[in-house]
């Protein structure tokens, strides 16, 4: 029988321990932003930058050139790498409270001005390291720390779809994954390959958002919160390519 | 007349002096009285091969400079007033960071919105502010065109000797008026001449993280701590800077920066005509403080004169310090009214008349 071998990238030092939570989505998918630029044979010339949460918590597992930076400016941190270093892959690697709530106008000034760089956001619906609280993506009636009796829109809004305020933007790319199947991972995977080869061909600003598991904040199991986000994430938050530069 | 020899206001001569200083990264937002900068800036720059950048907010030129800054290229955000406020956050990261970068505050009358006329109200905000935590930065404070010229340059000496960031502080007047300058010749900076820089690695190098320097001191904080004071006292100790003029024999010593200070040095000139011993200690750095600057006090002076466009007389604490309390401390104050060199004299006769009104 044919067998694959699964094999982290060796600068992904995996004998080094991140910390995440069992089941975080974060170990999958910034593995799968590494895994990307080493397959591209980027990985050394790679620049990553990220918030203040768990996603920080890469800066010691990746042994390659990063900046940390305040909570909700990775992605102008990240546009300000990249005006000053044009040949090097540099991608902003962040959640959602940080892109869509405190740093949300870099997200979409950096869209605007068609920043050279790639973001991958990480959409948990919470502000994971803080403990729970309410974040801009979490759904309507999702009880967090901060809104115990459910999210009200009356209230708190309706959750917010990046793919709706970029649309007609002229960005190079913008999609969405998940990673609650094998299949998804491994789409959401090409999404990112398509968004750091944008970047490589100079086409602009790219942006792919991963609908990922917070088990911890989520109080269900790692099993249990794949099946809430194929049952109910993904009815809120459709994945798919939406902008791509030059296909219509 | 050489070519680097020509006029200019104060905010063009310091664009200009700092893309010859090797700075290839800009962002700004328009703000008056500094918003030239940006205008020159955004058409200068790209002839120099740089990057400038007219952001959403202030918080994205400062972050975007934290970038640049990351990244190894000597980098600059200006604004004034209310937009300095905006930048304290970015200014805890540099300095947490270990970041050389150079901000420019082109202070403004007044806290709120206020009015755009000069002031020198953001004394404080540079000196003891700077965002969150046990922050301290560089400051400069030049009192001419020809001074901000020559403090470009220095900020970024300054900044990469300490891995610091550095601000220059000057008023409105000075950033708005023209004044003869000899300009720098143009030179490059490069970019991957620091080792700690991310640049991407060599094959079998480590990555580099810029991010709280604590985080790699023994024992973090325990380590961090004898770090960050040893710099402080560094910079405090190595980088204090001040012209004393006439200050030895002075029986009353005016302290002041900035506009404030060539006033004063006007009111020395003619009060010493008329047989009036007034001295000046001019600041050129308010961060450090210079202190050393006050050693020279002698015996006769009977009170210092702080000349200062602050309401509440931000700097009259530092001279309490730097004079031990022992010399009583008198105030010509003004807000937006560019202080009065007849009206300095005033004031001086007034304190060794006896009839001052000391200001602590």
């Amino acid at each position: 029988m044919a067998t694959k071998e699964f094999k982290a990238p060796e600068m992904l030092r995996t004998g080094d321990p991140t910390g995440f939570c069992p089941g975080c989505g974060h170990g999958t998918v910034g593995r799968l932003g590494f895994e990307v630029l080493d397959e591209m044979g980027l990985l050394e010339k790679s620049i990553s930058v990220y918030d203040v949460a768990c996603d920080s918590l890469y800066m010691w597992a990746i042994d390659t050139d990063c900046v940390g930076t305040a909570h909700g400016r990775a992605i102008a941190t990240a546009a300000g790498v990249k005006r000053v270093r044009k040949d090097c892959p540099v991608w902003a690697y962040v959640g959602d409270g940080a892109s869509y709530s405190i740093g949300f106008q870099h997200t979409v000034w950096s869209a605007v001005r068609n920043e050279n760089i790639t973001v991958v956001i990480i959409n948990n619906g919470v502000f994971g390291m803080t403990g729970g609280q309410m974040a801009p993506t979490t759904l309507i009636g999702q009880k967090t720390t901060s809104s115990p009796a459910g999210r009200r829109a009356d209230v708190n809004g309706y959750p917010m779809d990046i793919t709706k305020i970029l649309t007609g933007q002229d960005i190079a790319y913008l999609a969405r994954g998940s990673i609650d199947t094998v299949a998804n991972i491994n789409k959401t995977k090409k999404y990112i390959r398509k968004a750091f080869e944008k970047q490589m061909n100079n086409e602009g600003f790219s942006l792919v958002e991963v609908l990922a598991p917070c088990p911890t904040n989520w109080g269900l199991s790692p099993h249990d919160s794949l099946e809430r986000i194929r049952n109910e994430v993904m009815e809120v938050f459709p994945i798919g390519e939406y902008i791509e530069r030059g296909v219509k | 007349m050489a070519d680097n020899e020509v006029i200019m206001k104060g905010n063009e001569a310091l664009a200009e002096a700092a893309i010859r200083s090797g700075c290839r990264f800009f962002s700004g937002y328009p703000i008056t009285p500094q918003t030239e900068i940006l205008e020159y800036m955004s058409w200068r720059m790209e002839e120099a091969g740089g990057e400038a950048i007219q952001t959403e907010d202030e918080l994205c030129g400062a972050y975007m400079l934290f970038g640049a800054a990351a990244a190894g290229a000597r980098a600059l955000s200006t604004s004034a007033g209310p937009g300095f406020s905006l930048y304290q956050e970015a200014i805890s990261y540099l300095v947490g960071s270990d970041l050389p970068a150079v901000l420019v505050d082109v202070s403004r009358i007044g806290n709120a919105l206020g009015d755009i006329s000069q002031s020198q109200g953001d004394y404080e905000l540079i000196r003891k502010g700077n965002g969150h935590g046990d922050t301290m930065v560089i400051a400069l404070t030049p009192a001419s065109v020809q001074e901000i010229v020559d403090d470009v340059q220095l900020a970024y000496e300054l900044a990469e000797k300490y891995l610091h960031p550095v601000i220059i502080l000057y008023d409105a007047a000075i950033g708005q008026m023209m004044e003869g300058v000899t300009l720098p010749e143009m030179s490059e900076h490069d970019i991957n001449k620091f080792d700690w820089s991310v640049k991407g690695i060599e094959k079998g190098q480590h990555g580099r993280k810029i991010t709280n320097v604590s985080y790699f001191c023994d024992n973090m904080y325990v380590g961090y701590e004898k770090y960050l004071r040893d710099k402080y006292k560094a910079i405090t100790d190595n980088e204090q800077r001040w012209e004393n003029v006439e200050v030895a024999d002075a029986e009353v010593v005016c302290v002041a920066y900035g506009i404030s200070s060539r006033v004063c040095k006007e009111a020395v000139r003619n009060a010493r005509a008329e047989g009036i011993k007034l001295g000046l200690i001019r600041l050129k750095t308010i961060t450090p403080f210079p202190v050393k600057a006050f050693e020279e006090i002698g015996p006769d002076c009977k009170g210092i004169e702080v000349v200062e466009m602050s309401i509440k007389g931000q700097m009259v604490d530092d001279v309490a310090l730097a004079t031990k309390c022992n010399i009583p401390i008198y105030g010509y104050l003004t807000s937006y009214l560019v202080p009065d060199s007849e009206k300095v004299i005033e004031v001086a006769k007034d304190i060794l008349a006896g009839k001052a009104e000391e200001v602590l």
